[in-house]
């Protein structure tokens, strides 16, 4: 099996005779000048993301009440200890590895369906299919959350009555009332609202794949399925792994609809849920800043992972290489 | 060097413009919270209401003749989330906070964390005359008097005459759950109760286990790991029974998971309405509902009410208080002002006027005698004789801990185990309060 790609470009396509690399003044200049452009994005960065996490990691090493501040006390990893020895934080690391693994997976297939239609679509209607299938990813997520809350719900939502045809829905279902159907109703609200976003990433990994392998492999008399397999999906792998990688950590961070649909009722807590609950609710700093740093960990192994794991390329999804 | 003196100069120029713009705009800040010219504003935060609390701001401004200007803002609807932003903003010492509309249950935990301006002696004595001795109870921590009670909410059981007649039940005299359940089931009615996993579920629970005769917290104390739960007790255990033989009875329709008091209320003026306990606002919704078509006027005149029902025969009920009560920051730049205004805004007046045109109940009981208050509320001498038999929720600074404990274990009612639950609730709830566990 043979996969069709161009050729890499890069150093090997340098003449022999190139001039030796060394540090010009011009150069120097130049390196000076990115540094200057860079540099107050760096340090706004550095302010609005690396000093909150690193205070995040400060207070979690304390025992620390909002209300209390007075009896503030360093417990060490004691935290730590607290949260991975509670069943709580694993139910919560199940539910929301679920709620990623369900929803990342439907995205990619519609989001792929949807980037071929978009792709595929006539010049003329294309604009106005581009901005139909964006709309639920311009809607707010509280108020998506809000809408899919009321289309279920037994007392003020249409899907009983409408679907009442299907097995196992009639006018006495309660959605919210179970584990099982309150991930559904969570996952398709999720779903509904960022295959957008997937759909986009992909249309631009499908813009990427270069006409001439498709023709070249029509003219080999290829069909549509071969040519999918052969030439479009090894071209934008690169493209479908970011997509992957960026939802998948978005997917992780779930909050929103869980909030609004069940307030973690039937053990759909996710792990952002769970720090919201110990910081804001409970007012413990300490321990909720401990599950927050927690949360980054786990999203920092799954970029990892994605990047050494798929070799996920991000330069070369962006076209620099 | 000319050129370059000008360049300086300008730049300087510029500093010069962006120092004073931001001054104007500190000043323009500064001019919400006092300001130099004109009365000290003072900010009301108030939770959303049909408008209410705005008018009664005005009115009291009106009233203080150029002394003071009371300015409302709107806190997030969930009382938890009140608590949530209020909390944050005190903690930072946040001084545009002068009045505040607090739940009952989070007034130890403000009051203990130094949150709220001690009140006046003299305060406490005219805000305190003639008020329902629960409001009081919710008013206070400690022995002290915190807060100013300003309405009291609560829940009675509400029923339609026509199936409580027919179930041949005599409501003239207290009734208990148990007979409730019985007439709903002969009758084939809905019992409205609050089941969702929020702090309805803790009201419900708690009017329960003190009704029972019991509380959730036994032995009280500011030291969280010294606070002993009372859910194992006999009355503990009575009330998870009654839970569960509610939820158990087949006459709580097919979501008593995700019942808040607006599903119960909804169930209540369907034509399966039977028994409901909820809070006096489900009259003056279901007169808007007729007045909006969609409910007949003679479903409305078919409800009648009465106090919350007994846990066992001859016990007499302790419903669920509520409401709201002010407290002034303890930040706020005009605590006296402030006193003096919560004085305005709880006077007689205006919780008449609070009740009768936001459906809030007063916690002044005189209010209760005054004719337009009982031409509005007919359930008006009902009302006041529950505030009177009332039991506020377990007044602790950890109260979220204890609530949401609560309602972890608890939740979903129909799967309370009257021997096991209890236990799990208590041990869930000291290991969280010594925080060896999440919630």
């Amino acid at each position: 099996m043979s996969t069709t790609t161009l050729p890499p470009t890069g150093k090997r396509t340098e003449p022999v005779s190139s001039p030796e690399r060394h540090t010009s003044d011009r150069a120097r200049a130049e390196r000076k000048l990115g540094w200057l452009l860079a540099g107050p994005a760096l340090a706004v960065m550095l302010l609005v993301t690396a000093y909150p996490i690193a205070q995040a990691f400060y207070d979690s090493l304390f025992d620390y009440r909002l209300t209390d501040p007075q009896n503030r006390s360093f417990t060490g990893l004691n935290n730590y200890v607290v949260i991975l020895t509670d069943p709580l934080w694993w139910t919560a690391i199940g539910v929301t590895a679920l709620i990623t693994v369900i929803t990342v997976a439907v995205e990619l297939v519609l989001g792929f369906a949807l980037a071929l239609v978009m792709n595929k679509a006539l010049r003329s209607i294309r604009p106005v299919l581009r901005a139909a299938i964006l709309i639920p990813y311009a809607v707010i997520t509280v108020v998506s959350a809000f809408a899919w809350q009321f289309a279920f719900d037994i007392n003020t939502g249409f899907v009983n009555s409408w679907f009442a045809w299907l097995p196992g829905v009639d006018p006495t279902t309660d959605w919210f009332g179970s584990f099982g159907s309150s991930l559904l109703v969570i996952c398709l609200a999720e779903i509904w609202k960022t295959t957008p976003f997937i759909s986009l990433l992909l249309l631009a990994g499908l813009a990427q794949v270069p006409e001439v392998l498709q023709e070249a492999a029509k003219v080999d008399g290829a069909t549509w399925w071969q040519r999918m397999r052969r030439v479009t999906l090894p071209n934008m792998k690169a493209a479908i792994m970011v997509a992957l990688l960026f939802r998948t950590l978005d997917a992780f961070r779930v909050f929103d609809s869980i909030f609004i649909m069940t307030a973690g009722a039937n053990s759909t807590e996710s792990v952002s849920f769970l720090a919201y609950r110990q910081t804001i609710s409970r007012l413990e700093i300490g321990l909720g800043s401990a599950v927050s740093v927690l949360l980054f960990v786990v999203v920092v192994l799954i970029a990892f992972s994605f990047i050494k794991g798929f070799k996920v390329d991000l330069a070369q999804a962006r076209g620099e290489r | 060097m000319p050129s370059a003196t000008k360049h300086t100069g300008r730049s300087r120029a510029r500093l010069v413009g962006m120092a004073a713009s931001a001054v104007v705009a500190a000043s323009g800040l500064a001019a919400c919270g006092s300001g130099d010219s004109g009365p000290p504003v003072l900010n009301w935060y108030i939770n959303p209401d049909s408008g209410g609390q705005a008018e009664i701001a005005s009115r009291c401004t009106d009233a203080a003749e150029g002394r003071y200007t009371i300015a409302t803002s709107v806190l997030p609807r969930e009382a938890s989330a009140q608590r949530e932003q209020l909390v944050r903003r005190l903690a930072a010492n946040d001084s545009s906070i002068d009045i505040m509309s607090l739940d009952p249950p989070f007034i130890p935990e403000f009051a203990q964390a130094g949150f709220l301006a001690p009140v006046p002696e003299d305060v406490a004595g005219r805000v305190t005359e003639d008020v329902v001795e629960s409001a009081v109870e919710g008013s206070t921590w400690d022995g002290e008097l915190v807060t100013v009670p300003f309405w009291a909410n609560t829940q009675l059981l509400w029923y339609r005459q026509s199936v409580a007649e027919a179930a041949g039940l005599d409501m003239s005299q207290p009734v208990t759950w148990d007979q409730i359940i019985q007439a709903a089931q002969d009758q084939d009615v809905l019992i409205g109760v609050q089941g969702i996993r929020a702090e309805a579920l803790t009201v419900w629970f708690n009017a329960l286990i003190e009704s029972a005769g019991g509380s959730i917290i036994a032995e009280n104390s500011t030291d969280p790991e010294q606070i002993q739960l009372g859910l194992t007790s006999e009355a503990g255990v009575r009330a998870a029974e009654v839970m569960r033989a509610i939820s158990d009875s087949g006459q709580v329709g097919p979501a008593l998971s995700t019942a808040n008091e607006d599903s119960t209320a909804t169930g209540f003026e369907s034509d399966q309405g039977g028994f409901m306990v909820n809070y006096p606002f489900v009259y003056p919704r279901g007169l808007a509902a007729v007045e909006a078509g969609t409910l007949d006027q003679a479903t409305v005149d078919d409800y009648a009410a009465t106090v919350y029902p007994q846990v066992d025969e001859g016990t007499e009920a302790a419903p669920p208080y509520g409401g709201i009560n002010l407290g002034v920051g303890a930040f706020s730049d005009h605590p006296d002002l402030a006193y003096e205004a919560t004085e305005c805004i709880t006077s007689t007046e205006n919780q008449a006027y609070y009740f009768t045109s936001n459906g809030n109940p007063a916690s002044d009981s005189t209010v209760y005698e005054d004719p337009e208050v009982l031409e509005a509320f007919p359930q008006a001498p009902v009302i006041l004789q529950s505030l009177e038999q009332a039991a506020p929720r377990p007044q602790t600074p950890y109260y979220s801990e204890v609530s949401g404990g609560l309602q972890r274990e608890y939740h979903p009612t129909a799967d309370i185990d009257p021997e096991q639950t209890p236990q799990d609730a208590t041990e869930l709830i000291e290991a969280v309060l010594r925080k060896e566990q999440l919630l």
